[in-house]
């Protein structure tokens, strides 16, 4: 079949849709431009990786995957790796539920709201990095308001370290992380929730059917897809969190919050071990362009 | 029943202002900090309201030079964004219109989107070193273009979707060709659609932190990397921290206001038309 009997084959196709000239003259520039930055440096690292290309040690020789096996080995890449997952299991759940329980909280029409919801969502637009600043002051042990809020309910001073102690500072990457990010899901959850059939809702009402029952059977189901994406777009991002583990801790104490991220940053940045980041760089990036392309296929995004 | 409602509205009322209150507060506390005389700052228990509000710290900003980095911010995410406007707003067309890479490419632009940025600046970094594109405007600027594309191609192809086709075809027929239909009916029609995304890539390249911490020395620093110049190991400059932070989120913070009807749809990438 040509191209011509295909497009009228498709409803909604224009009928220059085959023209195919035209239209890779129109998408050639952004690619480009997007391969030039995206794909030819990272073949550069592909290359990179095979050498030992460190520091002072500009030139490099092959040295065949030793960088890889190095990296399977290295304890400290697993932990942040686990680190980063451990992250991602409690905030992201976290975050799904506050904000889902914010949406239903604001279903209700009442004066204010609007006011009340446009007020809600600014952490959401706040540089993370401008946040972990912000977190970062909320958190010191002399001058924050964090523990004096704390002993007031507590009764007694309270001195805790947030951004210095091993656990403290999980909880403290955890806290500026689930605060900043549950309006996302807050205002995309609000949304869908409003656009859920109201006929389908009255109808179960008028069935006689509780409110869990109208919530779990018709609600979710309605909403499924767009937590879905929500789920996506976060967890990819919860994946490469850096700014407020920066701000914060910078990795402290040692490399006890050390993310992937900030491993990478260290490495790569700060004792400029070359080959070595390049390699991860690489195992990184065709791990999550195959994990991410798969997801979006599968999900309705692309329609 | 009738009499639990103004109970209800109460606690409704309660819970909205709680939770509002919580939510705001780190940032009524930034704005507090940035108005404190500096050594009130270091006060422990912290005060929670400046004894005399100030603007002295700002003013340092501008008698330091501090100021020039969100200057920096303005030109990079602004020339970024525009060209990311351009050149994103033609790919969509043709992803739209002519199926070009059918879903493949989309999907593959999007993908881009995903990716975490370390892993992306990193190889950049190398090929800066070598062209010498490092701590300077073309080099920030091209990354910052490529950083914003996927998104500006990704929720133009959602708002060009949305124009129908039949005038563009009209027009075709009267002899224009691809380009001036592009600008003279589909671009007027998806207004509004191209100026909120263009505001948000915006926001977004303004907010960005890691490829400016990477990328820039001395030259080109960006508002979010001066902040943390100010973390030092003897000393912190809260006061500049502050106030810097302030100047950097107050225009997002009127932008998004002003573009409540297209935040769900350009934060979600389209997922949801609010």
């Amino acid at each position: 079949m040509n191209a011509a009997a295909t497009a009228h084959a498709r409803q909604g196709r224009p009928f220059w849709a085959g023209r195919r000239g035209t239209g890779l003259l129109f998408a050639c520039p952004a690619v480009f431009v997007m391969l030039a930055v995206g794909l030819f440096p990272f073949l550069w690292s592909v290359v990179v990786s095979f050498q030992d290309v460190a520091g002072a040690n500009r030139d490099g020789n092959w040295v065949g995957l030793a960088n890889y096996m190095k990296l399977v080995g290295d304890v400290r890449v697993w932990s942040a790796l686990g680190r980063t997952l451990l992250i991602l299991a409690v905030a992201l759940p976290l975050e799904l539920l506050l904000g889902l329980l914010l949406a239903m909280h604001f279903q209700a029409e009442r004066p204010f709201k609007r006011l009340f919801v446009a007020l809600m969502v600014l952490p959401a637009v706040v540089s993370p990095m401008v946040a972990g600043s912000m977190w970062r002051l909320m958190f010191d042990h002399k001058f924050g308001p964090f523990n004096q809020i704390i002993a007031w309910f507590a009764g007694e001073p309270v001195v805790l370290l947030w951004t210095v102690k091993q656990h403290l500072a999980f909880w403290a990457i955890l806290i500026a992380e689930v605060w900043q990010w549950t309006p996302f899901m807050f205002i995309i959850l609000l949304a869908a929730l409003a656009n859920v059939d109201r006929e389908q809702l009255e109808a179960a009402e008028i069935d006689g059917a509780g409110r869990f029952r109208v919530f779990f059977r018709i609600m979710l189901p309605a909403i499924a897809p767009v937590v879905g994406i929500a789920l996506l777009i976060r967890a990819l991002d919860l994946f490469r969190i850096f700014d407020a583990v920066w701000q914060l801790t910078r990795g402290g104490p040692g490399t006890k919050t050390e993310t992937v991220s900030i491993f990478m940053f260290v490495r790569g940045f700060q004792s400029f071990e070359t080959s070595y980041t390049a390699a991860l760089v690489v195992v990184l990036l065709i791990a999550l362009t195959l994990a991410v392309t798969l997801a979006l296929k599968r999900m309705e995004i692309a329609r | 029943m009738r009499r639990n409602r103004p109970l209800r509205a109460a606690v409704w009322y309660a819970v909205s202002l709680i939770v509002v209150g919580t939510m705001m507060f780190p940032i009524y506390w930034m704005f507090m900090v940035s108005l404190k005389l500096p050594e009130e700052i270091f006060k422990s228990p912290p005060v929670w309201f400046p004894s005399r509000p100030q603007f002295g710290n700002y003013a340092a900003l501008f008698a330091d030079g501090d100021v020039w980095s969100l200057w920096n911010s303005l030109v990079i995410a602004g020339v970024s964004t525009l060209i990311a406007m351009a050149l994103g707003t033609l790919c969509a067309y043709a992803i739209v219109r002519f199926k070009t890479g059918g879903d493949n490419l989309a999907i593959w632009i999007l993908s881009q989107r995903m990716l975490p940025p370390i892993a992306v600046v990193f190889p950049i970094f190398l090929a800066y070193a070598f062209f010498g594109l490092a701590d300077s405007f073309p080099g920030l600027i091209l990354l910052y273009t490529a950083f914003a594309l996927p998104y500006a191609v990704w929720m133009m192809r959602g708002y060009l979707q949305e124009v129908p086709v039949e005038l563009e075809e009209a027009a075709l027929v009267d002899g224009h060709s691809h380009l001036s239909v592009l600008w003279k009916v589909t671009v007027p029609m998806a207004r509004n659609g191209i100026i909120a995304t263009a505001i948000f890539a915006f926001v977004f390249s303004w907010n960005e932190f890691l490829f400016a911490l990477v990328l820039t020395r001395t030259e080109v620093i960006t508002f979010t990397v001066q902040i943390s110049q100010y973390f030092g190991s003897q000393s912190t400059f809260w006061a500049k921290i502050a106030a810097m932070s302030v100047l950097g989120t107050l225009p997002v913070f009127i932008a998004v206001s002003m573009l409540q009807r297209y935040l769900v749809r350009g934060i979600s990438l389209g997922a949801v038309k609010g």
